[in-house]
């Protein structure tokens, strides 16, 4: 690295800054995770509670534990935080370690794709187990 | 992108004087401590735990499919390598639970000199060791 850092370019800081935007969308993502992160505290020990709860259930234990409109209102609390976390956490993640701007829309748009499906997918078992 | 690159890597400090802005830790020969192994270990086992809820989605989707397909997933994962796994999966889940924790308090600005976010980060291996094992030995004994 330089020992004597110079700018060569001959813009000003406000022109080189106009434009690459206040990273991207300020505050939401930060707030979004802590949020998530705070619900998750006691649904994530009312999850380790109802895996333990239902460790080697057949289905129809499982289904009368899900069918308990609270248990259902909790498992879906949880998922939407949880999954809601993760999105929020992986997008970080890609954006430290993917560097093509290519690649990281791709990688982003693949994530969100997984994640939104894997919510749905866990979301609509859990209602056709409680309705 | 050389614009980009060079607003990014050169600064001014509070007198307007042209420095180099710090540039993030050099892995290979950076001595690793327990505040950057605890942070990397946050992000890993966030990672895990986002790899583990392929998991959770399998074990809902199969109890709303069909009896067969729950009983299925129920023994693979009280097999053995299920069970591996989902030891594994209980101890980042309660690593990452104690150390969000840790930074909820820090982004509220408790725990932040060096003296403390040390003994936090003792604190929270020990307690997410302590949950895991407290877990697996209830676990065992109302399974």
């Amino acid at each position: 690295m330089d020992k004597n850092p110079k700018i060569t370019v001959m813009r000003s800081q406000l022109g080189r800054a106009r434009g690459l935007g206040a990273a991207k969308s300020g505050f939401h993502h930060w707030w979004a995770q802590r949020v998530t992160a705070i619900a998750l505290l006691p649904l994530s020990l009312y999850f380790v509670a109802s895996v333990m709860i239902l460790s080697g259930a057949d289905r129809a234990a499982m289904a009368g534990y899900i069918g308990q409109p609270w248990n259902a209102v909790l498992f879906l609390a949880l998922i939407g935080a949880l999954f809601y976390h993760l999105a929020l956490g992986l997008q970080t993640v890609i954006e430290d370690y993917i560097h093509g701007e290519a690649s990281k829309l791709v990688s982003l748009l693949a994530m969100r794709a997984a994640v939104a499906l894997l919510a749905l997918a866990s979301a609509v078992s859990v209602l056709k187990l409680a309705l | 992108m050389h614009d980009v690159r060079d607003a990014l890597m050169v600064g001014r400090d509070s007198k307007g004087k042209l420095v180099n802005r710090p540039l993030s830790p050099h892995l290979q020969i950076y001595k690793p401590q327990l505040s950057s192994a605890t942070s990397i270990f946050h992000r890993i086992t966030g990672v895990a735990l986002g790899l583990g809820t392929i998991l959770l989605a399998v074990w809902l989707v199969a109890a709303a499919s069909s009896d067969h397909a729950f009983a299925l997933v129920q023994s693979l994962f009280a097999s053995w390598l299920g069970l591996l796994i989902l030891f594994g999966f209980t101890l980042a889940l309660f690593y990452h639970f104690c150390n969000g924790i840790r930074h909820l308090a820090w982004d509220a600005g408790r725990g932040f000199d060096l003296p403390a976010m040390h003994r936090s980060g003792r604190i929270m291996i020990a307690a997410s060791i302590v949950l895991t094992i407290g877990f697996w030995v209830i676990g065992f004994l109302v399974w």
